[in-house]
């Protein structure tokens, strides 16, 4: 059943992916240039319904968050290092699968590299884990508690500066 | 609505904010259906994937490593997902007439050429790195970028903005302001 879930949820994904034209290299280099903003209007679309959502459902008590820890030294080092591949590849872990689909060959040495740098980080996950990967951990926190304000005032906010972002966008025909 | 299924290409708010309740309905199904509410993500699923492949060579050392143990390298939810992006797209692009047999993309080969070896070596190198960078900062942009800052997590925030410092950086230097 897990398994059946995960491949119907991944094919809607896939789709939604496709028809969004974000599984493109020419679209996300194009983005990391800042010179079309398509894969910012398709993600931060995603964001905005996302958090209102999530956030109406854990408040009715339908779900739980899943958050992950603020290491900050390895989520900005690492965060760092997956920009440098990202601008090399032109595909990340998601696009890659639906960029081979779609026809575009070149995605399937990603996927392998992916693999590899998978692989890679596995070997070297003992050795960080005593430094890096525990430098300034806050722990489980959301920006709604970072700020002590309602998550609805986090979300008012997101949704007034992405609206005016989008505007922007399309006066400028990025 | 087959036309719309057929359309080439959809407007991106559109899109990406179907994603967005495709994200809500995942998180309450899975959570009323299996007890354990999946958010979308996908690189973990290439550490699942390298250690599948490495238990067939080397089982004794995938069942030692630290990393393996705390991801369990088993075919999952989201591994499953992952093929699921590659069917979803492939229909897609087909019943759009959008497939286009690719080797080397449009900005690439304004500096680098036409070779597609070269652009082969690009994917494969840039791919190394942006994993291992991914699993360092404990996701990616589907991972971090968009489930995490669904749930308006600090730590999703801080890594979508270095995910993006890191890459228009190395774009502006590998590709110039070109791309024209």
């Amino acid at each position: 059943m897990e398994l059946f879930i995960g491949l119907g949820t991944g094919f809607l994904f896939g789709f939604l992916l496709q028809k969004g034209q974000v599984l493109r290299f020419d679209r996300q280099i194009g983005f990391l240039l800042l010179k079309d903003m398509t894969i910012i209007k398709f993600m931060a679309s995603s964001v905005l319904v996302g958090m209102v959502g999530i956030y109406a459902c854990h408040e009715a008590g339908l779900i739980t968050l899943s958050l992950k820890a603020t290491n900050v030294g390895a989520i900005v080092i690492g965060g760092l290092i997956f920009g440098i591949g990202w601008a090399i590849a032109g595909f990340c872990p998601g696009t890659s699968v639906g960029a081979l689909a779609e026809g575009r060959f070149h995605a399937l040495w990603a996927i392998l590299g992916m693999l590899v740098g998978a692989a890679a980080y596995a070997e070297l996950y003992p050795a960080l884990k005593g430094n890096i990967l525990s430098w300034g951990n806050y722990g489980k926190i959301t920006l709604p508690q970072l700020l002590s304000v309602s998550p609805w005032v986090v979300i008012a906010a997101w949704i007034i500066a992405a609206v005016g972002f989008f505007i922007w966008a399309e006066k400028k025909g990025l | 609505m087959m036309k719309s299924l057929k359309a080439p290409i959809w407007n991106p708010y559109v899109a990406g904010a179907l994603v967005g309740i495709l994200a809500i309905l995942s998180v309450v199904v899975t959570t009323a259906v299996l007890d354990k509410g999946k958010f979308l993500g996908a690189s973990t699923t290439f550490v699942r994937g390298a250690g599948l492949i490495e238990q067939a060579v080397a089982p004794q050392h995938v069942a030692d490593n630290a990393y393996f143990q705390s991801k369990k390298v088993k075919v999952d939810w989201q591994m499953l997902f992952v093929v699921g992006i590659f069917a979803g797209a492939f229909v897609s692009a087909r019943l759009g007439r959008t497939v286009k047999g690719e080797t080397v993309p449009f900005i690439w080969r304004q500096r680098f050429g036409n070779s597609a070896v070269l652009r082969a070596a690009g994917a494969f190198i840039g791919g190394a790195i942006l994993l291992f960078g991914a699993r360092m900062a404990g996701g990616c942009p589907s991972g971090h970028g968009m489930s995490g800052n669904m749930q308006l997590s600090v730590s999703s925030l801080l890594a979508l903005v270095f995910f993006i410092l890191g890459g228009v950086i190395t774009a502006r230097l590998l590709y110039g302001k070109g791309g024209r």
